[in-house]
């Protein structure tokens, strides 16, 4: 409980007392924080909005913001501060457009009276509330925003395309972190099962940096391909990568490991190519 | 009690593992697998897993043993269709399907075993094709 149920009817009658000076002064100080980034007409309806809202909350009864009268007023705040953290405003300026209300309120009050500094005080443990609230929800449409994101870069950075009939590749860019490497695994397994190719080439030539836990994903990745009957080809190391697999003793055993891409695509071509060329051998003979 | 049932294509054995294996049926399995391979002299077996989804260490370890029985009746062994998650389980389990060749699905695995036929110059489908031509070539 942060302000009685008569301060909480006080503050009802000072916001709907001087509607129009407090909605006015509100929108004159957020606005300079803002920097000219959102309308005036838009921030004045957005705070007329929330004024509404606070003077029926107070008129309520409201004496917490947790409470039902709050309901409103908490579901305002968040699409607020929703569409804030949307259109790339701060965290700071977006808690701003509540605690300006503030010096509004202080202004309105007079500062000589006791009673008044009192109810004062208590219309500030309000409104620190509602800046709490705004603050939390502006973060985690921030971390839903992050979340979405990260989803994105997780679909698009790992494809898998068809470079021959009968040959993969899976060209790897950015970090191989565990996550990505299961996405990889997957993919790449399921498109060999659907298309039916037996020859993968997994490229890393887009890999910054290839430590003991990345060369293991791809050990792990090249192993389930040759259970389920496919060969791999790692292509794209580059030198340093290659002095780093070497010092850091990994051991690729009997996979084929390749330069470039064409290498790989070449060696491939020659596993295939020199069934195809026996097979003509044979029926010409 | 189920039975799995063999299929003979041409010189290669097919079987399709549609049920859940309990020790009865493996067993039944490798009984009916060699008398089949004895039977018709064939020197190929697909054993087709696509409808699994689980492959643990016993049915790894039923198939290790249909691979070593058909070996020792001279028929070469490929498991075919297996799922990724299948892969992916097998390989963070360490199990490793050891002696067993793989193949994406049964087209490719008869080939396979059809280019392994044709490695030994056995006598394969086509295998009297393979000795004329050996006679002719000098």
């Amino acid at each position: 409980m942060v302000l009685s149920a008569e301060e909480s009817g006080r503050l009802a009658g000072l916001l709907s007392g001087h509607a129009d000076r407090v909605t006015a002064r509100w929108t004159e100080s957020v606005v300079a924080s803002l920097r000219g980034r959102l309308s005036q007409a838009e921030l004045r309806r957005q705070l007329q909005e929330l004024h509404a809202s606070m003077i029926a909350a107070a008129e309520g009864g409201l004496v917490d913001l947790d409470d039902d009268q709050g309901a409103e007023l908490r579901a305002l705040l968040a699409e607020l501060s929703r569409g804030r953290a949307r259109q790339g405003f701060s965290a700071t300026e977006t808690a701003v457009s509540v605690y300006a209300l503030k010096d509004v309120l202080l202004g309105l009050l007079d500062t000589g009276d006791a009673h008044a500094l009192r109810d004062f005080v208590a219309y500030s443990r309000l409104i620190d509330q509602m800046g709490l609230f705004t603050f939390e929800s502006y973060v985690r449409t921030r971390e839903s925003l992050i979340a979405d994101q990260a989803e994105q870069l997780l679909e698009l950075s790992t494809p898998v395309v068809k470079l021959w009939e009968g040959v993969v590749a899976v060209p790897l860019v950015g970090t191989l972190d565990s996550a990505r490497a299961q996405v990889v695994m997957e993919r790449l397994l399921q498109t060999l099962v659907d298309t039916g190719s037996p020859y993968a080439i997994i490229d890393i030539t887009g890999v910054p940096a290839v430590d003991t836990q990345v060369a293991q994903h791809i050990l792990k990745t090249v192993v389930a391909a040759r259970l389920m009957g496919a060969d791999c080809i790692i292509s794209g190391i580059r030198p340093q990568i290659a002095q780093t697999i070497v010092a850091l003793g990994i051991e690729f055993g009997d996979i084929a490991t390749k330069a470039s891409l064409a290498d790989a695509l070449r060696h491939v071509l020659r596993l295939t190519g020199v069934e195809t060329a026996r097979r003509n051998h044979r029926r010409e003979a | 009690m189920d039975r799995v049932p063999i299929l003979k294509i041409g010189d290669v054995l097919l079987v399709s593992i549609q049920v859940d294996m309990s020790d009865q049926t493996a067993l039944q399995l490798q009984d009916d697998l060699a008398e089949r391979i004895v039977a018709t002299g064939c020197h190929g077996v697909i054993i087709d897993i696509t409808a699994l989804d689980i492959v643990d260490s016993f049915v790894g370890r039923m198939l290790s043993t249909i691979a070593s029985i058909s070996k020792v009746l001279d028929a070469e062994t490929v498991v075919v269709g297996m799922r990724p998650a299948v892969a992916i389980t097998l390989v963070e389990l360490g199990l490793s399907l050891n002696g067993i060749r793989t193949a994406l699905n049964v087209e490719r695995g008869m080939e396979l075993i059809a280019a392994a036929r044709y490695d030994e110059g056995g006598y394969g489908p086509d295998g009297d094709d393979a000795d004329t031509e050996t006679t002719a070539v000098p």
